[in-house]
């Protein structure tokens, strides 16, 4: 058979949110499995997915700074291995948990893809009980201005050239905010990090708002 | 690896294994046509009649004893016997009476009345028999299966079925259930566009991003993928389920209508008439694709009229079809976050696809000629083979699809919310947590709709169910936990939770537009005399997969982990194999399940003298293997 019946890579057992080392049965062989492992050591049944980080499930440092060229790969090399049309022939509970593997493999790659589901995803897994405030309301008056602000102003906006230039201004501000977000993590500010997710959130929003906005214009124009 | 060849000793062939049948087939369901596809001896043959035609037209006419015929003989039939036959059926799958479109007030369907059976689905009257869409399509896969069986003299019994990208899940169960109808395992229901986008991908060794735009019939997708050695990602699809040729069709019947009513005034016209127009209005489009102008006739009310029409007027008539098809096509680049300029290629699918002005109209968005090398009828069903040969035989490419539309629940004052957005890969699983409204409420009802709009009633309900067994405690306590699940072939399942009893409550889910579970056992009943035959044969064949796991799994664990065992256990367990092995070979599946327990029974000692070594090395630091550092990344920050 294919990729399936390789041996597990080590890249996608490590686990530090499970004891390292810690083995459970295999449902199939009934033998030692390492907890966080994808296939039986012994007999190279599929095992359920289990708690893993998304980092640690497609093979990532966790850290904001994702290359999504290397995303890919990794996502594609673990589709490859988990995906249920590799199992299309065997037993239903294989294919149930193939299923199960590769739903957990998609919640990881959908959520590592998007610079703004990273931040939130990060935020949380690293500043649960670290920011006592919570990480999702975060009342920030400055914040709040500029947002109300850049609404008023594309609510104004009546031709698709000052749509556009919005839009622009959006696009930009979301790269800076992507940029300051990387050294926000990587200097562990966590608090910091917090705000900047936030305004990322705006900025997107008003970006998908340009955007519906610039087609309702230009269908009319049209 | 593949078994080429098996060699037995006389008197030990083993039973012939009739569900293990080595074959899967591809088939293209279409709204106008259909076409079936096998891989042989390494290539893949889009089956053909005698007259060399692949194309087998989606059309089905019904006798006076209830029999089908299908095909190219029941689209003849049409014309003189238009109230027998029905055609264009994929468009009423999974929907409801409101879905059907008229033409000058006239339905191209006798339509029954909802039946009190409760579920919305269309029933049709034809020839005296009333009939579900399912049943009708169900008649259309059973020639295909005929066709492909007549070619490779073996029985088929599995298939992978391909549907619209943009088809919703009622669609796409009724599509299931009608395989099943039909006698054909469905392994995987398949994206019209993936399909072709694997077969153009494969047979081109195309890389980088592609559009594949498949106007047909009935259905307008637009996909873009992602071709990556052997993946085919898909980053975005969009579309119209009820948007097609047919509409061409219809746009044209209309003006050839209006100009009789001109010359006749008005008249009264029955279903057969509508679909007669229809025909006529097939033809012209076909014909003005190679030339400028045409006249065709109607014949209704012993009246014949004579229209003229011109590719400028037709183009006219179905501007409004194709600007919307370019409409969603730029949804869909919005969507996957791509321009124009980012596009490898444009691939076209579909028998619409030849109009004119659709291809120029497409050339124009994309700005670039589209790829035309592909036969836009027979691609589909190409891949779809290329699949089925992938699920059963084994390959190294891959495809990995996404939900075409949100899926979402509705909520207070009619709003919806969405739980899984459109274009996210599957399988997926998200789930949401509800809580109750009164004091001591036991019960909640769940509204599972589908679509991009905000409220409800501008979405299509999927399902309504109860989840009942609810602690009485007080408003807002209790804590329910609904998950939506979306398998591989884009099929949902809900279940739900309720958290402080932490039981998995009975979700009954009742299908807006589908068939109870009544009416397809006794559809199966009805159309199937060996249905019990084939259930037998279809558990013995699982039965006989889950022992040849336990197998492996024995064999591997002695391989391992031998010393654990003395030579008296090693020789008892080899000989618990050997009567797995000798039941394997026989057909009684009771017997197959016995010799699987006695064999799990034997090995049980084994089993745990492996997990206490195991954990005494893991205790010890002694791991089987050792950790590495996760791979680290040093690249960009962020951004696609």
């Amino acid at each position: 058979m294919h990729d399936i019946g390789t041996k597990p890579d080590d890249r996608l057992s490590a686990s530090v949110d499970v004891a390292i080392g810690s083995v459970s049965p295999c449902w199939s062989c009934r033998g030692p499995v390492v907890n966080g492992d994808v296939f039986c050591g012994t007999c190279d049944a599929v095992q359920p997915p289990g708690q893993l980080d998304h980092f640690r499930r497609l093979g990532l440092k966790p850290g904001f700074n994702v290359d999504v060229a290397i995303l890919n790969r990794l996502y594609f090399d673990c589709q490859r291995r988990l995906h249920p049309d590799r199992f299309a022939s065997r037993t239903p509970r294989e294919r149930a948990l193939s299923q199960q593997q590769s739903t957990s493999v998609n919640e990881a790659y959908e959520t590592l893809r998007d610079p703004l589901k990273r931040a939130d995803y990060l935020v949380h897994l690293q500043g649960s009980g670290v920011l006592t405030e919570g990480c999702n309301l975060v009342a920030d008056q400055e914040l709040l201005t500029e947002s109300l602000e850049l609404r008023e102003l594309l609510a104004e906006a009546e031709t698709i050239a000052e749509v556009a230039a919005l839009e622009k201004r959006a696009a930009n501000d979301i790269k800076s905010c992507i940029d300051d977000l990387s050294r926000a993590f990587a200097d562990v500010r966590l608090e910091q990090a917090c705000r900047l997710t936030t305004r990322l959130k705006y900025l997107k929003k008003l970006e998908d708002e340009c955007r519906v906005r610039r087609a309702c214009l230009s269908d009319r124009v049209s | 690896m593949a078994q080429l060849l098996q060699i037995h000793e006389p008197g030990q062939t083993p039973a012939p294994h009739e569900t293990d049948s080595p074959v899967a087939v591809g088939i293209d369901l279409g709204t106008t046509n259909s076409v079936v596809a096998v891989a042989e001896d390494g290539a893949i043959n889009v089956v053909r009649d005698e007259n060399d035609k692949a194309l087998v037209p989606s059309v089905v006419a019904y006798a006076a004893d209830g029999s089908a015929i299908v095909g190219e003989l029941a689209r003849r039939l049409l014309l003189d016997r238009p109230e027998m036959v029905v055609s264009s059926i994929k468009r009423l799958m999974g929907r409801g009476l409101e879905d059907v479109k008229s033409l000058a007030g006239t339905l191209p369907y006798d339509v029954e009345p909802a039946s009190d059976s409760g579920s919305g689905m269309v029933r049709l009257a034809v020839a005296g028999y009333t009939r579900t869409p399912v049943e009708v399509s169900a008649e259309i896969l059973k020639a295909l299966k005929e066709r492909v069986e007549d070619h490779l003299g073996s029985s088929v019994d599995r298939a992978v079925v391909t549907v619209p990208a943009y088809f919703d899940d009622a669609a796409r169960s009724a599509t299931k259930d009608a395989a099943r109808l039909a006698g054909l395992e469905v392994l995987r229901l398949v994206n019209e566009p993936t399909a072709a986008a694997l077969a153009y991908g494969l047979d081109e060794g195309a890389e980088g991003i592609y559009a594949v735009y498949d106007l047909g019939g009935g259905t307008f997708d637009i996909s873009l993928l992602r071709m990556e050695k052997g993946v085919f990602q898909v980053l975005a699809t969009g579309g119209d389920a009820a948007l097609g040729g047919d509409d061409f069709d219809n746009a044209i019947a209309e003006f050839f209508l209006a100009d009789r009513r001109a010359r006749f005034g008005d008249e009264h016209l029955n279903s057969s008439d509508a679909k007669v127009a229809l025909m006529s209005a097939r033809l012209a489009k076909e014909c003005l694709t190679k030339q400028k102008t045409g006249e065709w006739s109607i014949e209704a009310n012993d009246k014949t009229s004579l229209h003229v029409l011109n590719r400028t007027r037709l183009e006219k008539l179905i501007a409004p079809y194709v600007d919307r098809t370019i409409k969603l096509c730029r949804d869909a680049l919005a969507d996957a976050g791509v321009t124009t300029e980012d596009i490898n290629g444009v691939v076209l699918v579909g028998g619409s696809t030849r109009v004119p002005l659709v291809r120029r109209r497409v050339s124009e968005l994309f700005g670039r000629e589209p790829l035309a090398d592909i036969n836009p009828d027979e691609v589909v069903a190409v891949g779809a083979a290329l699949q089925a040969k992938a699920l059963t035989v084994g390959s190294d490419m891959l495809l990995l699809d996404v939900t075409p539309l949100s899926l979402g629940l509705e909520t207070m004052g009619g709003i919806v919310d969405k739980i899984v957005p459109r274009n996210t890969p599957i399988p997926v699983a998200r789930a949401q947590e509800f809580t109750t409204y009164h004091d001591g409420q036991t019960a909640i009802s769940i509204h599972v709709l589908q679509g991009e709009r905000e409220m409800v009633d501008q979405c299509r309900s999927l399902a309504h169910f109860e989840l009942h067994g609810i602690p009485p405690m007080v408003a807002g306590a209790a804590r329910i936990r609904v998950t939506f699940a979306v398998d591989a072939d884009g099929l949902l399942t809900v279940s739900a939770r309720e958290h402080s009893t932490g039981k998995e409550q009975h979700v009954e889910v009742k299908p807006s537009y589908g068939l109870s579970e009544d009416e397809m056992a006794r559809m199966l009943y009805d159309s199937m005399q060996h249905a019990g035959d084939d259930m037998t044969r279809r558990l013995l064949a699982e039965t006989r997969v889950e022992a040849k796991r336990v197998i492996n799994a024995v064999e591997a664990a002695m391989a391992a982990d031998g010393d654990l065992l003395d030579d008296q256990e090693r020789a008892a367990i080899g000989k618990a194999v050997g009567i797995v092995e000798s039941t394997i070979a026989g057909n009684d599946r009771g017997a197959v399940s016995a010799a699987v327990e006695g064999l799990e029974h034997a090995t049980k000692e084994f089993a745990e003298r492996r997990m206490d070594r195991g954990i005494r090395r893991a205790l010890r630091g002694h791991d089987v293997r050792e950790f590495d550092e996760p791979t680290a990344t040093t690249g960009e920050a962020g951004g696609e």
